[in-house]
């Protein structure tokens, strides 16, 4: 059972990386990797506000929609929680925590469209996943997408500042060039997970 | 008319939402792989895109400007579950074959970017031919990167074969890093044709609604 859950939390970090493996919340990973700093507050508020998702749209689906046979409600409610909940957390976190509020609260605004935070509360669901399950998958994510972000910073710092890149490349080609390079290293961990634990 | 037909072409070529404004990055690397999906893809979010425009421009006079986001997202989400209806019952693989990357359409930025951008401040039909040119400029954006992937990836386009048995298929391509490395290749050859500069990192973004918070969190907050 324990050995279940650390395959989840290690196969949603390495093997099925959100950015790099699963495509989603690439917008921030292009967008806020510049500076090390920054990425690691916006991974921190993606984590953050992905389990606070997870526990809110978990059992919302699980008790409200799906004894009703609401289930296509699913994509718009979601989203409408997810709303919501990011203005709240704000909300809370400045009235409350305002060190947290200082060191997280530019990166809040850009969660509510990132589409690791939605499509990963779908996929909770359409994986058939239970209430820990779905947390550790959705902590695991988050954590994930803290890797990505930090090694992707490491790689920016560097192609910033080379001016030998060839005019078309620069800005968004190298970029994306480069991430294809840190997902090609990332498709080694695969078969990592049923290597260590056997599941 | 002149003009409506400028709406209608400027996201096909000069303001392709792909490969030349950099948006909706996730779906374009995740469902490229096969043709049928990149089509499929791009079809479902045209329709949405042209719905969700046509609503948003009606109704921007009246949604208070505070709350337009959430306003816009909501209007999306609806259409989005009715596109996820007319797929599942209609082309129930292609339901399959893109699974969440679907109900993603929500928060596919180009979607709410246009209705940001455009459908809030302009009529019903220039918003409608608006989201047509988007939606064919995305579809068509998709069609060729998966055309270059299927082909390269598995050696066939739209489940044809193409390259001959005896050519192993360079299966990379297939999968995640083709996909980053096929689209940036695709942006930088737009470039080179245009003979413009690529979108740098954060500037490509300028039609995405989020593009100010954006710049400002990758400072730190500081900007």
């Amino acid at each position: 059972m324990l050995k279940e859950y650390f395959a989840l939390v290690f196969g949603a970090i390495l093997v099925n990386n959100i950015v790099l493996a699963r495509f989603m919340g690439i917008c921030p990973f292009l967008g806020v990797s510049k500076k090390m700093d920054s990425a690691v507050g916006m991974s921190l508020a993606v984590t953050f506000v992905l389990v606070m998702a997870t526990a809110v749209t978990w059992p919302f689906y699980t008790f409200i929609l799906k004894p009703h046979g609401l289930e296509y409600l699913q994509t718009i409610s979601f989203i409408l929680i997810i709303a919501a909940l990011v203005q709240l957390v704000e909300i809370v976190l400045k009235k409350y925590v305002p060190s947290l509020h200082k060191a997280l609260g530019v990166y809040l605004p850009l969660i509510t469209t990132n589409c690791a935070v939605l499509g990963i509360t779908l996929s909770n669901i359409s994986d058939k996943y239970n209430f820990v399950q779905s947390l550790l998958s959705a902590l695991g994510t988050g954590l994930g997408f803290l890797l990505a972000m930090v090694l992707f910073a490491g790689v920016r710092s560097r192609i910033e500042s080379n001016p030998d890149i060839p005019e078309a490349l620069q800005g968004m080609p190298i970029t994306l060039i480069s991430a294809s390079i840190l997902a090609m290293g990332f498709m080694g961990f695969s078969g990592l997970v049923t290597g260590l634990f056997g599941v | 008319m002149n003009n409506n037909l400028k709406v209608f072409t400027n996201g096909i070529l000069k303001e392709n939402p792909t490969l030349v404004l950099v948006l909706g990055t996730c779906p374009t690397i995740a469902v490229t792989t096969m043709v049928s999906n990149g089509i499929g893809m791009g079809i479902a979010a045209t329709l949405v895109l042209i719905c969700s425009n046509i609503v948003i421009s009606m109704l921007h006079k009246i949604i208070p400007d505070s709350v337009r986001i959430p306003c816009f997202i909501v209007v999306i989400a609806g259409f989005v579950t009715i596109v996820q209806f007319l797929v599942q019952a209609f082309a129930p693989a292609l339901y399959d074959a893109l699974g969440v990357f679907l109900p993603l359409i929500v928060v596919n930025c180009i979607i709410l970017g246009r209705a940001e951008m455009f459908a809030s401040k302009n009529g019903v039909l220039a918003s409608a031919l608006d989201g047509l040119g988007m939606g064919i400029g995305f579809t068509l954006a998709l069609l060729v990167m998966s055309t270059v992937r299927e082909i390269l990836g598995s050696g066939t386009w739209m489940g044809f074969r193409i390259l001959p048995e005896s050519m192993q298929p360079i299966a990379l391509f297939a999968q995640a890093p083709g996909g980053f490395l096929v689209f940036g290749l695709m942006i930088a050859l737009v470039a080179l044709i245009t003979k413009k500069k690529p979108a740098r990192v954060g500037e490509g973004c300028c039609a995405c609604p989020f593009a100010a918070d954006c710049a400002r969190a990758a400072e730190g907050g500081k900007a």
